[in-house]
């Protein structure tokens, strides 16, 4: 349980903005989005890592660079103690294999001209997963672990609900016996009694097979449900890590409590514990300076506007990355 | 609070036809709403929420059949011409989209799509809209309104594009809001904020608001009646607290007990079997049935149909759920 599966270390990315041509002729130097800045986790065997923040926040794009269709502009992902973005390792198809994501969109995320035995099949021939002649009997195996009827094989996308079509993805990702699973808002686009099925299978399987699984997702509810550890991430940096249900009882983050409190409960009583958070996400294009937080934030001192707080280890809970967190928590 | 219902929906169905057959889209749909209250429609997609909205206002009927009756402060809407609907829409009843992205026009500016509101529906002179668009878009939090008038709507984010389809939406202050889903889109936070300004302002106008959403969370806080709908038709309402808290429809209780709140972590969570029916397959009984566990002999054959089970609480089940002394209460 405790082995590190993947170390993820000061990770960076940023994408180049395309200059106006008046910004060409003023010399105004170039924009760029700052995705990641500075992620740095550790992902170790069978557990499942939450993944949690706003729209815009780097969620996905830490998702993607795992699964190397981003490059990082700087850090280190290690995977079993090898680099996946050494040269060598990018020859390595096995990672590619080993490491699986599934997408949130099951609309677009299969081949619409492909029947579900075709897009099974396909996974298994790339890989050789088998040899040809097994390929049809895999194909009916894989189906029955996601519980899909077995006259599914011949069916195209079109043909299956939100539901079905996120469990074909997840035989797909299955398909090719993986160690890791990389679930990118994977029930999001789903209606919550579906949400509930596929979230049921993800666990099983996970037990089953020994999976370890990054859970990259917006819904609190489901990430506190699913995951042994989460992180919660704020403009392309984590503010807080440590177990689920440590963070979720008491977060210790101001602003992973105020995005705890943002989530509606269900009980018509439980209303107006919430703390308003002021204003929204500030673009990934200027990142303020300092805490990037501190923008948004109530306990905002000078500190905070001009120095970067480290992750760093609070007695009892997580690891949070804050000034203040002491006297924050203090009051709490 | 609710001696006058403002607005008064009764037996409403839509039928869609695609292909020569009919699709039952929304079913004998009722409910009254008060002034100043907060009525949510609730389900999962394809459950016909979204039509009951537009059917009320009247656009539904260019693609599909509407009966039944909807009486906007004793007018009747469903018969009233396009012409007359036009000087209610907007000026009474307005709407906001569950897209904040593809409802606003990209090539005007905001301030010209809050004007042209006012210039429909108000006799308010030049200056005075503009004074009026920079209250509007002062009233729903969005900073440096002057300045922001001349801006696009993609200079806005998607919480700050919400926020400027509300004060389009209230500029002609309606008295009935109907709201599609507002905050689907929008991170939780921002949806905490859009929520808190609809209903503040709900409050302040004494405007009556119906809020479609499938988010059972979203209609705790702020919903003061809802109504759950299943293929189409209202299979539970009444008071947010009974409805929520101790559900009478089994599908309801499907519903509360898939949302992963209070329930051990990891384990399997409880889910409703199968899928929603198509609208093109509706089984002959309770549309429910084959995903219901309490489905007897009965459930297969007819169909049960809304019954008074307390005041103000109604069920379409043929084995609710017993209720409890809260309840009774």
């Amino acid at each position: 349980m405790t082995q590190t599966v993947m170390k993820i270390d000061d990770l960076h990315l940023s994408f180049p903005v395309s200059r106006s041509l008046l910004d060409v002729v003023q010399r105004k130097p170039g924009k760029s989005v700052n995705a990641l800045n500075g992620v740095s986790l550790e992902l170790k065997h069978g557990e499942t890592l939450g993944v949690v923040g706003e729209s815009g926040c780097g969620k996905s794009t830490l998702a993607r660079c795992i699964v190397r269709l981003y490059a990082p502009t700087s850090g280190r992902i290690h995977f079993e103690d090898q680099d996946i973005f050494d040269a060598e390792a990018k020859r390595d198809r096995s990672y590619n294999r080993r490491v699986q994501m599934m997408f949130q969109d099951p609309y677009s995320s299969l081949n619409p001209r492909m029947s579900t035995g075709d897009i099974l099949a396909e996974a298994l021939r790339v890989h050789q997963m088998r040899p040809e002649a097994d390929i049809a009997p895999r194909v009916a195996e894989l189906l029955g672990l996601v519980r899909l009827p077995q006259d599914a094989a011949e069916k195209l996308p079109h043909e299956f609900s939100g539901g079905q079509r996120q469990r074909i993805a997840i035989a797909r990702a299955l398909a090719v016996e993986p160690e890791v699973l990389i679930a990118d808002e994977l029930v999001s686009a789903l209606d919550v009694s579906v949400q509930a099925q596929v979230v049921n299978l993800l666990l099983e399987l996970q037990e089953r097979l020994q999976l370890t699984i990054l859970f990259v997702a917006h819904d609190l509810r489901l990430v506190r449900h699913v995951s042994n550890r989460v992180a919660v991430i704020y403009l392309g940096r984590i503010v807080e890590i440590g177990d689920s249900e440590t963070l979720f009882s008491a977060p210790s983050h101001p602003y992973s409590q105020a995005l705890l409190s943002a989530a509606p409960s269900l009980d018509p009583d439980d209303k107006g514990a919430a703390i308003q958070l002021e204003g929204e996400l500030p673009s990934p294009l200027n990142v303020p300076p300092g805490c990037p937080f501190h923008v948004r934030c109530r306990h905002v001192t000078a500190q905070c506007r001009t120095v970067v707080p480290a992750l760093r280890t609070l007695e009892g809970r997580g690891e949070v990355a804050c000034h203040h967190a002491e006297e924050i928590n203090q009051h709490a | 609070m609710t001696d006058h219902p403002i607005l008064e929906v009764e037996n409403l169905c839509t039928t869609f036809s695609r292909g020569g057959t009919a699709l039952p889209a929304v079913r004998d749909v009722s409910f009254a709403l008060g002034k100043g209250q907060v009525q949510g429609l609730v389900g999962e997609s394809g459950s016909g929420k979204s039509v009951t909205l537009r059917s009320i206002l009247g656009l539904a009927r260019h693609y599909g059949e509407v009966s039944g009756s909807v009486r906007w402060q004793g007018q009747e809407l469903t018969t009233m011409s396009e012409r007359q609907l036009r000087k209610i829409r907007g000026r009474e009843i307005a709407m906001i989209f569950q897209e904040p992205m593809t409802s606003l026009n990209p090539l005007l500016t905001v301030g010209t799509q809050i004007k042209e509101t006012l210039t429909a529906h108000t006799d308010l002179g030049r200056r005075a809209r503009r004074d009026r668009a920079i209250e509007m878009l002062d009233h729903v939090g969005i900073p440096a309104a002057a300045t922001r008038l001349e801006e696009y709507p993609h200079q806005f984010s998607g919480g700050m594009r919400q926020r400027v389809m509300i004060a389009i939406a209230l500029a002609a202050s309606p008295k009935l809001l109907l709201a599609d889903e507002p905050t689907t889109a929008l991170d939780v936070t921002i949806q905490a904020q859009i929520l808190d300004l609809i209903l503040k302002l709900a409050d302040e106008m004494a405007m009556g608001v119906v809020l479609v959403t499938h988010d059972l969370g979203v209609v705790a806080q702020t919903c003061d009646t809802v109504s759950v709908m299943y293929a189409g038709r209202v299979v539970e309402q009444g008071a947010v607290r009974q409805v929520l808290r101790t559900p009478r429809h089994p599908y309801t209780e499907g519903l509360m007990r898939s949302v992963p709140q209070d329930v051990p972590p990891r384990t399997q969570l409880y889910s409703v079997p199968g899928t929603p029916p198509s609208l093109f397959s509706l089984p002959q009984g309770c549309a429910f049935a084959p995903r219901c566990q309490a489905a007897g002999p009965a459930c297969q054959t007819a169909r049960p149909t809304l019954q008074d089970i307390a005041p103000g609480r109604q069920t379409a089940c043929f084995h609710p759920l017993p209720a409890t002394q809260e309840d009774a209460a």
